[in-house]
């Protein structure tokens, strides 16, 4: 992965612009020691490493504030951070750059359930959000597998999705508003607790726009209240194809299922080997849960299971407990380690429509073999949200860079079929050169004016998102 | 100028010599001068897949025929698009890029979102006369910058739509209203936010002047059923709900259409706010008002010339003067209103947009 080179001029002054940032935040919010600095090498995409220039870690708006004033006087890229959770390598540092991190910004600031909204600083982790309003009967819905760790303003910088946003939506659907830091230390409220905005719909653009126009100290989020109960079904079938079919069915009878998650026959065994859900040895797996009270969960699951029992499938294993419900959930949520442990893994995030499933999947195997290595796919089937896993080893010469070749031939595919390159983990590093394959330079410069307006000197998290060679005029 | 499709109308934009007024269904009257650029001619169904909830379509193409395709296949535009041709005192058949341009969501705003929730693509000519897309036909998607947000609501200021892509919603099996006849203002916004903050997914809440509050609730036929039931019982402190189920449908046009201030003279304002601020502000108003979103909507007709804003302070939120005369936006914070300035001037830097479709 191509980094641009630092500039020497920067990294001359680091002694001036560490003594700076000391001089308007207290002693502990600055990290300059190359010792203590090495843990922000890197965010989840732990592939590539830089040590940043130094690391600031603010406690209020107002040292958020004065830090960017800071390091817009001395011309130096920031580089904000939640909890490092990017897969994308969005909170990746440049050695020229200073890291923003907000984690110890974490406090619940107003609960409102009248108006269903909580407003929390962003440094607040997205299950704490939902721990705060849970005794009322509330919870946030957008959940990133993450959510134990991630936080609010990583969720807002990359529009975190989840397995539930099928019925609920994504981050930039539960977004009411935000404190937004400029890279010139200006301090603006963006949206509230009420509907729309009454001018142009600035905080749509800055949800997702990947740490890139400003820092987020705080944010309002719509809360909603908890369903009275929820059950899933495991359905599992002998091709792709029919689950493909069964998930189209689905959604063409009127039903709007809170999840529909799909696992392929790699993924089923690894995991089975791994936590042992109990899950049959075929071909395809859907995970589907619905939500209510238990006459609308047997409404619904009755229609499910007569449009499934259509497609003969292998098995329909309907949750008679909770136990079994954590069961079914089991092996999908442990999908990801189970890949860990038999080798290194990418996690690709790319979407399609849900109508070339079948086609793509087969694509994929085809592509797989011919690079010679193992693909297993786990993705939500709802929305279409692919997750291919490449299995690759880090300790041998030269796979790391064939699955890195594999990743961008699958991610071409998803765009080639309808889709995009990412459904939910963001450009950051990781895709940046591959925005090419889905947008005119004229739709990229478009997305690039708009950091023009809020960031000119192009000083936040700069060499991210836009392919180097399209932004490299300005970035300087 | 009438562009057949998005290689004229980047023609014309970028061959334009003055200000353009660029009109859709001609729903909401035109402001400023300059000549008509016609969006109509954009028209015509690019895709649609019941089975992937995906629709894309010109942004030119009349609202009723989007939502009679839908219909004829169970489904619906979730945010429920309304018509405020009556209450303005407009014709014309609206348009559905002219929807997404003023981001009009009906009453299930409150359960599915507003057009910019429901909206996962767009393809746009920016005052350059470039053609950008953004976003897609996928539902799930967070590569590059979000432009589709910005642009919905973005009232043509920014440029001219000419496809957009929605995720769609499932038409509800059945549906049924809860009405609490009879209760003020104030009860009706303790009720509504009881009633919403419920697990019994609300997807409807207002308040009609004459009438009462209501709350819809729809679904599959037996979940409505055991609805209604428990949130009836969830309700007998603020009244004893009676239950509409034939003329449910019409009961939530006429809210969204602000049906009892039709024959009303004078300015109509809008007012988004935190909902449990409308019994203060409808009290200040002083004027027949009808209620949507749980109070986080309050439409007003008040008489011409009335500082609306000041007579209703203090409020969080944003005022609209739908029809009439005056400054039609709240005026922004400081530096909130520069960022929208200079966005404007980036796409587009010779103005030939101008203010754009009427507030």
């Amino acid at each position: 992965m191509q980094m641009p080179v630092p500039d020497p001029a920067i990294l001359a002054k680091k002694a001036a612009i560490v003594a700076a940032l000391r001089a308007v935040l207290p002693a502990d919010a600055v990290i300059d020691d190359p010792f203590e600095t090495r843990a922000y090498e890197c965010d989840a995409l732990a592939a590539y490493r830089t040590r940043p220039l130094a690391v600031v870690l603010p406690r209020s708006t107002s040292e958020v504030a004065a830090a960017l004033k800071v390091c817009h006087r001395h011309g130096v890229p920031v580089v904000p951070r939640g909890a490092g959770t990017s897969l994308a390598g969005g909170a990746m540092p440049s050695a020229d750059a200073v890291i923003l991190g907000v984690a110890r910004m974490s406090a619940v600031l107003e609960v409102d359930t009248a108006n269903r909204f909580v407003r929390v600083e962003a440094g607040r982790t997205n299950l704490a959000v939902s721990a705060a309003v849970e005794g009322e009967g509330f919870f946030y819905a957008p959940d990133p597998s993450s959510q134990l760790a991630c936080l609010i303003a990583g969720n807002i910088a990359m529009n975190s999705g989840g397995a539930h946003c099928l019925k609920y939506g994504v981050t930039t659907n539960n977004l009411m508003g935000v404190t937004l830091v400029t890279m010139a230390g200006e301090v603006l409220e963006i949206g509230g607790p009420y509907a729309d905005a009454g001018g142009l719909d600035l905080l749509g653009v800055i949800c997702g726009s990947e740490g890139q126009l400003g820092v987020v100290t705080e944010a309002t989020l719509r809360i909603l209240p908890k369903p009275e109960g929820a059950r899933p079904v495991l359905i599992g079938f002998d091709s792709s194809e029919v689950a493909g079919a069964c998930v189209a069915d689905i959604i063409r009878a009127g039903v709007l299922p809170v999840a529909i998650e799909f696992m392929d026959r790699p993924c089923i065994r690894a995991t089975e080997a791994f936590a042992q859900p109990g899950y049959p040895d075929c071909e395809a797996l859907l995970i589907v849960e619905v939500e209510g009270a238990e006459a609308e969960i047997d409404e619904q699951l009755g229609l499910i299971r007569q449009i499934a029992m259509r497609h003969a499938p292998v098995e329909f294993r309907e949750a008679q407990s909770d136990e079994e419900a954590k069961r079914i959930w089991l092996g999908r949520k442990s999908a990801f380690g189970a890949m860990g442990q038999i080798n290194d893994y990418v996690c690709l995030d790319g979407t399609i429509p849900v109508s070339a499933l079948p086609q793509t999947l087969r694509r994929i195997g085809e592509m797989a073999a011919a690079a010679g290595l193992e693909v297993a796919n786990v993705f939500h089937a709802g929305d279409g949200n692919m997750h291919p896993l490449i299995l690759y080893d880090a300790n041998r010469e030269g796979d790391l860079e064939r699955c890195e070749a594999l990743g961008a031939d699958i991610l071409r595919l998803c765009v080639e079929v309808g889709g995009c390159l990412s459904g939910e983990h963001g450009v950051g590093i990781e895709k940046r050169e591959l925005m090419s394959a889905q947008f005119t330079r004229a739709d990229m410069e478009a997305q690039m004016r708009v950091k023009d307006v809020f960031d000119p000197g192009w000083l936040l998290n700069p060499a991210k998102v836009f392919p180097l060679e399209v932004s490299a005029a300005r970035r300087g | 100028m009438r562009p057949q499709d998005e290689r004229e109308l980047a023609a014309a934009i970028r061959d334009a010599a003055g200000p353009l007024r660029v009109q859709g269904g001609g729903t909401r009257g035109l402001v400023g001068a300059g000549e008509v650029l016609d969006t109509t001619g954009l028209c015509g169904v690019r895709l649609y897949e019941p089975a992937a909830l995906t629709l894309v379509v010109g942004a030119g193409t009349p609202l009723a025929e989007v939502e009679a395709l839908l219909a004829g296949e169970g489904q619906r535009l979730g945010f429920e698009p309304v018509r405020w041709g009556p209450l303005l005192g407009a014709s014309g058949e609206s348009t559905i890029g002219g929807v997404v341009a003023a981001n009009v969501s009906g009453p299930r705003r409150v359960r599915a979102g507003a057009a910019r929730d429901a909206l996962i693509g767009v393809r746009f000519v920016d005052g350059r006369g470039e053609v950008i897309k953004s976003g897609g036909r996928v539902m799930k998607n967070v590569t590059g910058y979000d432009l589709v947000k910005l642009m919905a609501g973005s009232r043509g200021r920014l440029g001219v739509l000419s496809e957009v892509a929605f995720k769609l919603m499932p038409a509800a099996a059945s549906e049924a209203t809860l009405l609490l006849e009879g209760i003020g203002v104030g009860d009706a916004v303790a009720a509504m936010a009881a009633a919403l903050g419920s697990p019994y997914e609300v997807s409807g809440a207002g308040w009609m002047p004459g009438l009462g509050a209501m709350l819809r609730l729809e679904g599959l036929a037996e979940s409505v059923g055991y609805r209604v039931g428990r949130l009836g019982e969830l309700m007998q402190r603020f009244a004893t709900p009676r239950i509409e189920r034939a003329g449910s449908a019409a009961l939530w046009r006429d809210l969204g259409e602000v049906a009892p201030l039709h024959h009303c003279a004078g300015d109509v304002w809008r007012f988004s706010v935190k909902p449990s601020e409308a019994p203060g502000i409808v009290a200040r108003l002083g004027v027949p008002v009808v209620l949507d979103w749980g109070g986080g909507l309050i439409w007003a007709v008040l008489p011409e010339g009335t500082n609306a804003r000041a007579m209703a302070a203090p409020y969080s939120g944003h005022a609209t003067l739908m029809r009439g005369c005056g400054v039609a936006s709240e005026p922004e914070a400081p530096g909130v209103a520069e960022l929208g300035e200079a966005l404007r001037a980036k796409f587009d830097p010779r103005g030939i947009f101008g203010e754009g479709l009427g507030a």
